[in-house]
C-alpha cells in the first residue's frame, strides 16, 4: 500500500505492508533510530513520537494509519545545532541514566506542557504515566519537565508559540 | 513482535465499512483507536485476514447535543472526550472515568466505541455508560438499530454486535448537574482496573433524589449496583446513609478469580470503593 507521510517535516512516499507498524517504518525504512522499541507491549513508551501535535506510541500505530498525517520524531526537534528546550532541560537536569527511554520521555512531555504550560508535580507524574523509566526513579525527569515549563514560557522560542497556541484553542473550549 | 500479514481497507462512510465488513467475513476485524487491537496482533493471539479501518470514516466522530441527550460517534477519542464542555457539564461521570484510562497516548488513539465494543469487563467506560443509561446506536447490511446499555454487553469479549455491525454512535442522556465520581483500584499506573465503581447523583434539597452505581470488574459485563442504588434514594445526602449503601455493593455478583483478585477480595474491594466513589460525588 503506498502512503504518503511527513516525518520531521520531510514528506516521504513509501510503499508498505499493512501489518508494518509506524515504528519500524521509522526506523527500518527511514532510518529515524532515534526513536527505539522499548517493550513491545505498548506499557513504556518509549516509542512515543507526536502524530499531527498529539502523542502517540508509535508501537500502537500502523505505518499505513499514518498516511497524509504529519509525524515528529526526537530526531525532529533540534533548529539549527540548538536542542530543544525540553531536551535541554533533560540535559542540564541529568534526568537519564541509560537513555533508552529519553526519546518517548521528552516527546511526551513535550505534549503534556502544550496541554499544561505550568504543571506541578502531581500533573507531570500523571502526564508522564504511559512512559517508564527503569533507571532514574523519575526525580529528574520530573525536575526536569517543570524546568523546561520555565524555558518555555512566552518568548523561549518557536516551540513556546505551539504550546500558547493550543492553550488558547482549549482555554477557548472550556 | 510483528503481527501476521492482514489485508487492510479504510472506508469513509458508515455504508463502506459496513459493507466491507460484510464482504471480508468472519475473519475480518475492525479497527478503531487500535490501542486494545494492535497489541494483541503484535503477540499473535488474534491473526484476522482483514482489518477494516474506521479512522477515516468522519461521520463516526464528534459529539453533539439533541434535545435531552448528548450524542457521542463511535471514533471520538478519549482525549477529546476528556476535553469536551459538553461532556464535563452533562456527563461529568463519563468525563471521570475517561481521565482514568490508560495513559495520555493511549488516550489520544483509543476511542469510546472501540472500547465499548472490545467490552473487555476491567474497561473502565462500560460501568459508567451503563449506569448513565446510554443507548448504542449499530450499523449494519439491514441498517440501524438501537441497543441499551444492559442489553449490548454480553460476556466477555462479546457484545450485541452482530457480524456485519458497527457502533455507529452512543446516545447518553444529559445528567446535568449530578454529583458523579469513578473509584478506580489498580496497582500500578496504566493497569486495568481490579475493580472500579462509578457513582452518580441526584440531590434535591439535601436528599438523594436518583441514584446510579455502575461497577466494572465484577462479572463478566459491567453490573448495576441495583441494592445500592435503592438504598440511596429518599434519604438524606450523608456519610451515615453512604455507608449503610455501599454495604450492598457485593450483593449478587460472582466475579472473577485471577492473579490480582479473588472472589471474596473482589466483593470487599466493591463495598469499599462503593463507599469511596458515593462519598467523594455526594461531597459528605
Amino acid at each position: 500500500m503506498r502512503i504518503t507521510v511527513s516525518v520531521d517535516g520531510t514528506a516521504y512516499t513509501d510503499d508498505v505492508e499493512p501489518r508494518l507498524l509506524l515504528v519500524h517504518y521509522l526506523r527500518d525504512k527511514l532510518g529515524k533510530v532515534g526513536t527505539v522499541v522499548g517493550c513491545d507491549t505498548s506499557n513504556c513508551g518509549a516509542c512515543t513520537v507526536h502524530v499531527d501535535g498529539h502523542s502517540v506510541k508509535s508501537c500502537s500505530m500502523l505505518a499505513v494509519q499514518a498516511d497524509g498525517r504529519e509525524v515528529t520524531t526526537i530526531e525532529g526537534l533540534a533548529r539549527d545545532g540548538k536542542l530543544h528546550p525540553v531536551q535541554q532541560a533533560f540535559h542540564d537536569n541529568h534526568a537519564l541514566q541509560c537513555g533508552f527511554c529519553t526519546p518517548g520521555m521528552i516527546m511526551q512531555a513535550i505534549d503534556l506542557l502544550a496541554d499544561h504550560p505550568d504543571p506541578d508535580e502531581e500533573t507531570v507524574r500523571s502526564g508522564m504515566e504511559g512512559n517508564l523509566c527503569r533507571c532514574t526513579g523519575y526525580q529528574n525527569i520530573v525536575r526536569a519537565v517543570r524546568d523546561a515549563a520555565g524555558r518555555m514560557r512566552p518568548g523561549a522560542g518557536p516551540e513556546a508559540e505551539r504550546v500558547e497556541q493550543r492553550s488558547a484553542q482549549l482555554s477557548g473550549g472550556e | 513482535m510483528i503481527p501476521a500479514p492482514f489485508d487492510y481497507v479504510a472506508p469513509t462512510t458508515v455504508d463502506d465499512a459496513v459493507r466491507a465488513l460484510a464482504d471480508a467475513g468472519e475473519d475480518a476485524k475492525v479497527i478503531a483507536g487500535g490501542q486494545s487491537l494492535l497489541p494483541v496482533l503484535r503477540m499473535r493471539l488474534a491473526a484476522p485476514t482483514k482489518l477494516i479501518d474506521l479512522g477515516r470514516v468522519a461521520e463516526l466522530r464528534g459529539i453533539r447535543e439533541e434535545g435531552g441527550h448528548v450524542v457521542i460517534g463511535a471514533m471520538t477519542t478519549h482525549y477529546e472526550i476528556q476535553r469536551d464542555p459538553v461532556v464535563d457539564t452533562h456527563l461529568r461521570l463519563l468525563r471521570l472515568a475517561t481521565d482514568t484510562v490508560a495513559d495520555p497516548q493511549v488516550r489520544h488513539r483509543g476511542t469510546l466505541g472501540g472500547a465499548l465494543a472490545h467490552a473487555d469487563p476491567a474497561g473502565d467506560l462500560a460501568a459508567p455508560v451503563l449506569a448513565m443509561d446510554a443507548e448504542f446506536v449499530l450499523c449494519g447490511m439491514d441498517g440501524r438499530r438501537t441497543v441499551p446499555a444492559a442489553e449490548f454487553f454480553v460476556d466477555y469479549f462479546t457484545t450485541a454486535l452482530r457480524p456485519d455491525e458497527i457502533v455507529v454512535e452512543v446516545r447518553l442522556p444529559k445528567l446535568t448537574g449530578w454529583h458523579a465520581h469513578y473509584e478506580k483500584f489498580n496497582r500500578v499506573a496504566q493497569a486495568w482496573s481490579i475493580v472500579g465503581v462509578a457513582a452518580c447523583l441526584r440531590v434535591d434539597g439535601g436528599v438523594i433524589a436518583e441514584a446510579r452505581v455502575g461497577l466494572t470488574n465484577m462479572g463478566s459485563v459491567p453490573l448495576r449496583a441495583t441494592e445500592v442504588e435503592a438504598a440511596l434514594v429518599g434519604h438524606p445526602a450523608t456519610a451515615a446513609t453512604v455507608r449503610a449503601a455501599a454495604a450492598h455493593a457485593a450483593e449478587g455478583t460472582s466475579p472473577a478469580a485471577d492473579g490480582n483478585a479473588d472472589r471474596e477480595y473482589r466483593q470487599h474491594l466493591a463495598r469499599v470503593l462503593t463507599d469511596r466513589a458515593l462519598t467523594a460525588a455526594a461531597g459528605v
